[in-house]
């Protein structure tokens, strides 16, 4: 049995709450959501927060909506629940495509959407979904909420915009009608981490790409995204070479690091090969969409 | 002996003798109510946790304890500094630092001089929980001087490598077993190679030489190791509860490391949460509980964690094999020759028989017949952890059967041959049992062609083929892969094999009560394998008492007799041997109780299962329970024959017994990915007769999910400085249920000769044979590629890099 080292624990009632518990546990007090990364790490003594506090209560951070033209997920929504939201089905497959191969269903019932973003690990699918799909995510302090682009949340492995006295509350991502997604993994072992994964959004319309997302996990992709790639293949015909080209771009922008789970070269490799086949699949689907 | 006869079926409905029945043990594990070591909770117990080297090689300069001796809650810190201080027989070394190994070597309790490898224990914290223990640890200030790590085994004997048994006085890694040598070879050198050369040079013959990696994996059991140890500082009793495959030479092994007289020591393992060979050795865990009840006089518990199990504890593998085989192009073998690099970490801790350094690597001529065969096992040190020889590896015949089956798929690569064909040419035929083998086993029977056709047939291979080229056709890429194995298990014969001097014969003891209720006192220990079932099974069928009326008892070496324990597929061979020879000798007894009874010379009986009748007149009878009572009652004896229905036995094997198989596995793989599905697996195994077929089917199944387990994920890779890289379940991959295809098991019965019921055991057939049969798919498969060989574990990333024609080499960190 791992154990890990003397820890302080309080249960948040509100966000509010939450906040001020935050402040007054001071800088080395951590919130705590589905424990699944972070229990580990304390069990490993990599962690070792003096006061863990609890938002498992906060039924405010929960669930997923519609509001106007964007969808709403909060912070403390579990995998299990966004795997089988009929919204994101609807709107974004990707969702589910990624989800039914994070981890395995005792992580998803229990991890949630806002500690999965705010690990921030740098091989974590959902953020290549968030950087797939842009939107925004909403951060609150005591002072009050700031909405930042999901694109600059991350800022390197296991750092994000949230800061000391701040909470994840919720991500936002917008409708695009007619679009189509799809989420390509490569994993060693079944609820393995990937070894590399490639999630798209594309809007085909009028016989070109009008709109498009490349999400890139694992692979050392800055914040998780493939501009370049995105802006080679907006306005263009979904044709093979086109989205072999796009593929190319993207893998090209990654920076993989060699390790248990591949060499880099093959990651890079899968860059671009993940990446083309999620374009397939996701202009197939916006086209018969 | 012929195969499985139908057994009458009891009042509980469970068969009185051979056949399927649910497991006896089940009862408790299935309710939540097993008792592992950690269910120990003795009054006024403390709790253990070790301090252990961040570092591969590392000089200890300083070693500060007074933090952590100052913690509240720590009762005592113990260094290597501590258990030099503490006097021991002068036989094993003056003090306690150091213990011997099942090899003969030493290991370190706690490190004095330097650290050899990343997890070495290097101080011990007591306390009065583990939490507060493992805080101390945090408390505990050592200055190391780190040191060169010797990472790659290849490496070790470089005249630049740094020594890592300086302890030892030598001068480089080399390693020289206890007879002398430091190399261990079988076979016949020269004639192989002649053989090999006259090949090399006949037109008519090819020579293919492959180098084979099988890297080091772990065992990996659910539960870890642990102990509780209680030193009565009064009667000078050690009681230890610990997790033991071999209960009973552990008593022994304490006697020597701890001084102590061996008949006040106890050694209790309960349940055992999976073994797999991990639990075969003594640790230097279980010996710090032991030297902290005694500096405590209380009792000590220490329960590793996963890491710890991980990185510390018996590995398996780690054999570079570098092989060769000669053959004609008609696809008949002539000669296979060997030259392994053994990696066996910074202590040689390796389990196996003394006179067999390799184990019994020299079965890698497999199931073939050719004349000439030779192998060189060169084992050296380098800064990894000990152990050697553990998950489910038979003594190395799984290295063995992976290396002899890999390399047949290459020479039949080479010829252009199917390897179904090149495999059946070769096989060794029926009539030639008992098959004496170039280096020196005889195969006790076998019908080995008649099991590779009904795999064959099982699996449909020829339809396989077909579809196999039409979708390469289409640039799909599908691959079929055979494994043909042959295990020689049971170890053995007191004459040949002994660790540490103990004979590997294994006593047994059987009570038959006066209401002909039974009690069977059993040496070995099951880890899992179902012997509480499958024992009483062999006693229901020689005495016709039904199996819910025998309780097997084992693991308390008070209560059981004198015998080496579960690993090597033995029990069944030997303790299953022995439970039918002691059941027998209960059976000739009552034979003359019944005479007495009856009233007619003992030669007038016949035994019909349960009960001994008159010849001719089967009404004037006395089934087995009735007898039970009169050897209790009051009837007069014969004479010379004492009361009660008990006996003991020890049996002593004749040879080893060979169960073999045949596996097919079919699977797909993505080029653009590496990624490998498998869709089929086939197994036909024959183990001899079958005591439990579920029992059987179940060890089947689990030896199958490691087998894929070992073939594309399991790995423990170092990097240079020394860093394990699968010291976490994150890293150290194991299959799931997700993994593993609808298993398609099949069964070929050939009893063994020279068994009294015909068994020849199966706990390790299926890990043994398994990982050649993936491995062979999966290079079947890409070998359009022009790929021949790529080494385990083929996980994606090894694949696709096969492909490229670039292979990754497996053991290191991947650059």
């Amino acid at each position: 049995m791992q154990t890990p080292a003397p820890v302080d624990y309080a249960r948040a009632t509100s966000v509010d709450h939450a906040l001020q518990l935050l402040e007054q546990h001071g800088e080395d007090a951590r919130v705590i959501a589905g424990g699944h990364s972070l229990i580990p790490m304390m069990r490993l003594r990599i962690a070792s927060p003096t006061t863990l506090i609890d938002l498992n209560d906060l039924d405010e951070l929960k669930g997923i909506r519609v509001e106007g033209n964007e969808i709403v997920i909060g912070a403390m929504t579990r995998h299990a629940e966004v795997l089988d939201s009929a919204i994101l089905a609807e709107h974004y497959p990707i969702f589910r495509e990624a989800e039914k191969l994070i981890a395995d269903p005792v992580v998803r019932n229990r991890g949630t959407v806002g500690g999965s973003m705010c690990q921030a690990d740098p091989s974590e699918d959902l953020s290549a979904v968030g950087s797939a799909l842009g939107g925004t995510v909403v951060i609150r302090s005591k002072s009050g909420s700031r909405t930042v682009p999901i694109r600059e949340f991350h800022f390197g492995p296991y750092m994000t915009q949230v800061a000391d006295g701040e909470i994840l509350t919720e991500v936002r991502f917008p409708i695009r009608p007619g679009a189509g997604s799809a989420y390509e993994k490569v994993e060693r072992r079944v609820g393995d981490w990937p070894v590399a994964s490639a999630g798209v959004f594309v809007v085909v319309r009028d016989g070109v790409v009008s709109d498009c997302g490349i999400g890139l996990t694992a692979v050392g992709a800055e914040h998780f995204s493939a501009p370049g790639a995105e802006e080679f293949l907006v306005g263009k015909a979904p044709t093979e070479e086109n989205l072999a080209q796009a593929a190319a771009i993207a893998a090209d922008s990654c920076s993989p690091v060699s390790d248990q789970r591949g060499p880099a070269d093959y990651k890079k490799h899968l860059a671009q090969e993940l990446t083309l086949r999620a374009l397939r699949r996701a202009v197939a689907a916006s086209q018969g969409a | 002996m012929t195969a499985v006869e139908e057994a009458p079926i009891s009042a509980a409905g469970n068969p009185i003798g051979f056949g399927s029945m649910k497991r006896k043990e089940d009862q408790r594990f299935v309710r939540g109510q097993g008792n592992y070591v950690d269910d120990v909770n003795l009054p006024g117990m403390l709790h253990g946790a070790i301090l252990r080297s961040p570092h591969a090689h590392a000089k200890i300069l300083s070693i500060d304890t007074s933090r952590a001796e100052a913690h509240p809650g720590v009762v005592a810190v113990i260094t290597g500094k501590t258990l030099e201080g503490i006097p021991r027989p002068a036989l094993l070394g003056d003090n306690f630092a150091w213990m011997p190994t099942l090899s003969y070597d030493t290991q370190a309790v706690l490190a004095t001089d330097k650290v050899r490898f990343q997890g070495q224990e290097v101080a011990f914290v007591i306390a009065t929980d583990r939490y507060t223990a493992k805080d101390a640890l945090e408390l505990i200030d050592v200055d190391y001087e780190p040191l060169g790590a010797v990472m790659d085994a290849k490496k070790a004997m470089d005249p630049s490598a740094p020594v890592i048994r300086d302890d030892k006085g030598q001068t480089d890694n080399s390693i020289t077993d206890v007879l002398g040598n430091k190399y261990w070879e079988s076979g016949n050198a020269i004639g192989t190679q002649e053989a090999i050369d006259k090949a090399k040079a006949d037109p008519n013959c090819v020579v293919v030489t492959q180098e084979i990696m099988y890297p080091r994996v772990h065992p990996a059991p659910m539960e870890t190791c642990g102990s509780v140890a209680y030193l009565d500082p009064v009667s000078g009793q050690l009681t230890l509860w610990t997790t033991s495959q071999a209960p009973h030479a552990h008593r022994t092994v304490y006697a020597l490391v701890a001084g102590l007289p061996e008949h006040k020591i106890r050694i209790i393992s309960p349940d055992v949460g999976g073994g797999f060979g991990n639990k075969v050795g003594v640790y230097p865990g279980y010996v710090l509980s032991v030297v902290g009840s005694i500096v405590t006089g209380k009792p000590v518990k220490w329960m590793e964690d996963r890491s710890e199990n991980l990185m510390s504890t018996s590995f398996a593998r780690d054999y570079h094999m570098n092989g060769t085989i000669a053959a004609t192009k008609e696809g008949k073998i002539l000669a296979v020759d060997v030259d392994v690099l053994a990696d066996h970490g910074a202590f040689n801790g390796v389990a196996q028989p003394t006179k067999f350094p390799a184990g019994f690597f020299h079965i890698f001529t497999g199931s073939y017949d050719y004349p000439n065969a030779h192998c060189k096992v060169t084992p050296v040190y380098t800064n990894k952890a000990p152990g050697g020889v553990a998950y489910a590896c038979s003594f190395r015949i799984t290295e063995a059967a992976y290396f002899i089956e890999r390399l047949v798929d290459c020479l039949a690569a080479e010829l252009g041959m199917d390897p179904a064909e090149l495999r059946l040419k070769n096989l060794i035929k029926p009539e030639q049992f008992p098959y004496e083998t170039p280096t020196g086993w005889v195969y006790d029977s076998g019908q080995y062609e008649k099991t590779m056709r009904l795999a064959m047939e099982m699996v449909g291979y020829d339809e396989l083929r077909k579809e196999q080229a039409e979708k390469r056709a289409r640039g799909e890429y599908m691959g079929i892969g055979i494994s043909f194995f042959t295990e020689g298990v049971g170890a053995g014969p007191r004459k040949d094999m002994d660790i540490l001097g103990l004979g590997m014969a294994d006593g047994i003891e059987l009570r038959v009560h006066p209401t002909g209720k039974a009690q069977l006192r059993l040496s070995v220990q099951t880890q899992g394998q179902g012997h509480e079932t499958t024992y009483a099974q062999i006693v229901a069928h020689e005495l016709g008492i039904p199996p819910e009326d025998i309780e097997v008892i084992h693991g308390d070496t008070d209560n059981t007799p004198f015998g080496l324990g579960t690993y090597g597929s033995r029990s069944t061979p030997v303790s299953g041997a022995a439970a039918a020879v002691v059941s027998r000798k209960v059976r000739d007894k009552a034979r003359l109780i019944a005479a007495a009874a009856l009233e007619c010379s003992p030669d007038d009986l016949e035994w019909s299962l349960g009960k001994w009748s008159v010849k001719g007149d089967p009404d004037r009878a006395k089934t087995i329970q009735e007898i039970a009572l009169l050897s209790h009652g009051s009837l007069e004896l014969p004479e010379g024959v004492e009361g009660h229905l008990d006996a003991t036995a020890v049996y002593n094997p004749p040879n080893l017994t060979y169960p073999y198989g045949c596996y097919i596995c079919v699977v797909d793989v993505d080029p653009g990915t590496g990624q490998v599905k498998i869709r089929r697996f086939v197994a036909v195994d024959d183990c001899g007769t079958r005591i439990n077929p579920m029992i059987v089917e179940g060890q089947v199944h689990g030896g199958l999910a490691d087998g894929v387990g070992m073939a594309l994920m399991e790995l423990i890779a170092f990097d240079e400085d020394g860093n394990c890289l699968g010291g976490s379940f994150m890293d150290y991959l194991l299959p799931t249920a997700v993994e593993c295809p609808d298993w398609e098991l099949g069964e070929t019965v050939t009893p063994s000769p020279h068994h009294p019921i015909g068994a020849k055991g199966v706990g390790e057939s299926a890990t043994v044979g398994s990982p050649a049969a993936v491995v062979n798919a999966v290079i079947d498969a890409i070998s359009p590629f022009g790929v021949r060989h790529a080494d385990m574990p083929l996980t994606p990333a090894n694949v696709w890099r096969a492909i490229q024609g670039n292979p990754v080499r497996v053991d290191m960190a991947v650059e």
